[in-house]
């Protein structure tokens, strides 16, 4: 194995430009290389390990979906996403085919390898019971059983809970198939119906990355009736990045995020 | 074009029961009675002032940017802007503001991120994050263990991060300038924490961190 040294710096780099050509669109996963796959109904929520050069892909099975996404690495899981990180690494304020979801320690956890959608929202947090109850009423499980309304706060807890984790750990997380926009103000305001049945995304994994998502409502949405969106989950195998990976040419920020993942798993 | 909200304050420095000057690179962190005001005064201008909050009974509870923004439906945080907890409650609300905007999206810098932004080099580079960390592991009020894990994505007073309509995050020139102040009324008895940035890689601090100056009135 040849020495790892540091990617070159590139200067302050404040206006880099991106990558021109075209943006790499998610491919048919090859039979031999689906490793599972499972359908998680609507308002549920799940938390699993991602293995290093693996990918998830999340399709939405429904129009209007959305996915509350928390992630850290898993082998020191008080290393985990950190929004403004990526955001400001990035220079961006959505997330889609080339960025990398950073650590707070400065690894690339995930590549968004493909994407159908073009934005996906990692500003607008969660929704709580609160949020839930205000729009929609509250259901609970004595009088509406597998009907009744839930919200991703008491689920993350949940699932934080499950890894030795708590509320301590509950950081700013992405809402996957939402978009938020903003005016010249920074008003924020929902897009609704912003992804159809059938978009999806794919996130490698650049660590052994656990995952904890849920398929709840954004905080924001608008709609009428309670009715989160069932989500398809795939894993497959994928190669590591290429010299020429999209992801990792998409910034020089990248590229060192990549390194500094590479110097983790020596 | 964007707005920028001036609002001024009727209290003066004579009266600040507390009045501290934190130097570029050092951390402060101090409790705040509900009813007291915190007044962050950027003494030489383009100096940010990167801020978290905690309930004082409850460290478990505090500053979160994601609710803070969505609730008060924008990115910018100017007068009247609540900062909320991760628990919902209002930890302070802005009361004046002579800067006119800050910004709770660009997180505070750190050595690890140093190395992602500017390259490797400046890995041995001071920074934000480890002021923040000093802070939680030396603060003598703390019932549990703080560190790293309860420092969340906190406010950049005085730094401009503009958001545009396609999606970008900029750094742009900062808006504040010697004698602009921010103001905030603790809505509950809360602890503040903030590292004067010691960035010399980006404008924030106009590639001169200089000393901000906290002032704290009782109701």
């Amino acid at each position: 194995m040849p020495l790892l040294t540091p990617p070159a710096p590139s200067g302050t780099s404040f206006t880099t430009p991106r990558p021109t050509g075209p943006v790499p669109q998610p491919a048919p996963i090859p039979a031999d290389r689906l490793l599972v796959e499972e359908t998680i109904p609507g308002g549920s929520a799940v938390s699993f390990v991602v293995r290093r050069h693996t990918t998830l892909r999340l399709t939405a099975l429904e129009a209007g979906a959305n996915i509350s996404f928390l992630c850290f690495n898993r082998a020191e899981p008080v290393d985990r996403y950190n929004m403004a990180d990526t955001l400001k690494g990035q220079h961006t304020s959505k997330l889609t085919t080339g960025c990398m979801l950073y650590s707070d320690m400065a690894r690339a956890l995930f590549s968004i390898t493909g994407d159908t959608l073009g934005w996906h929202d990692p500003l607008g947090g969660h929704d709580t019971a609160a949020h839930v109850e205000k729009k929609w009423g509250k259901k609970n499980y004595q009088t509406a059983r597998n009907d009744w309304h839930r919200n991703s706060h008491d689920h993350f807890l949940i699932e934080l809970s499950k890894h030795g984790l708590n509320a301590r750990d509950l950081v700013p997380n992405i809402n996957f198939f939402s978009k938020l926009s903003t005016d010249s103000d920074g008003r924020l305001s929902f897009v609704p119906n912003h992804s159809k049945a059938g978009d999806h995304l794919d996130l490698r994994a650049e660590l052994d990355v656990l995952v904890i998502l849920t398929t709840c409502h954004h905080p924001m949405d608008t709609r009428l009736a309670y009715g989160p969106a069932p989500i398809r989950l795939q894993l497959y195998r994928t190669d590591p990045p290429s010299a020429t990976d999209y992801c990792r040419t998409y910034r020089p920020e990248n590229e060192r995020a990549l390194y500094n993942s590479e110097l983790f798993s020596l | 074009m964007s707005t920028l909200i001036y609002t001024e304050s009727s209290l003066t420095p004579a009266d600040a029961a507390y009045r501290h000057v934190i130097p570029a690179g050092d951390f402060w962190m101090h409790e705040i009675k509900a009813g007291q005001v915190l007044r962050i005064l950027d003494l030489e201008g383009n100096q940010a002032a990167d801020t978290l909050f905690y309930a004082a009974a409850d460290f478990r509870e505090r500053y979160s940017a994601q609710d803070t923004i969505r609730e008060n439906g924008g990115i910018y945080l100017t007068t009247g802007t609540k900062l909320y907890s991760n628990e919902l409650n209002v930890l302070a609300e802005i009361t004046a503001d002579t800067c006119g905007r800050h910004d709770t999206l660009g997180g505070a810098c750190s050595c690890e991120a140093n190395t992602l932004r500017y390259g490797h080099g400046t890995r041995h580079m001071h920074s934000c994050r480890q002021s923040f960390l000093l802070g939680l592991m030396t603060w003598p009020g703390s019932t549990f263990d703080l560190n790293k894990r309860d420092i969340p994505a906190n406010i950049n007073f005085f730094m401009n991060v503009p958001v545009t309509p396609e999606g970008g995050l900029q750094f742009a020139d900062g808006v504040s300038s010697p004698g602009k102040y921010v103001e905030m009324t603790a809505r509950m008895d809360i602890v503040a924490l903030i590292s004067n940035c010691p960035q010399l890689n980006n404008p924030c601090n106009g590639w001169n961190p200089t000393p901000v100056e906290v002032l704290i009135w009782n109701p």
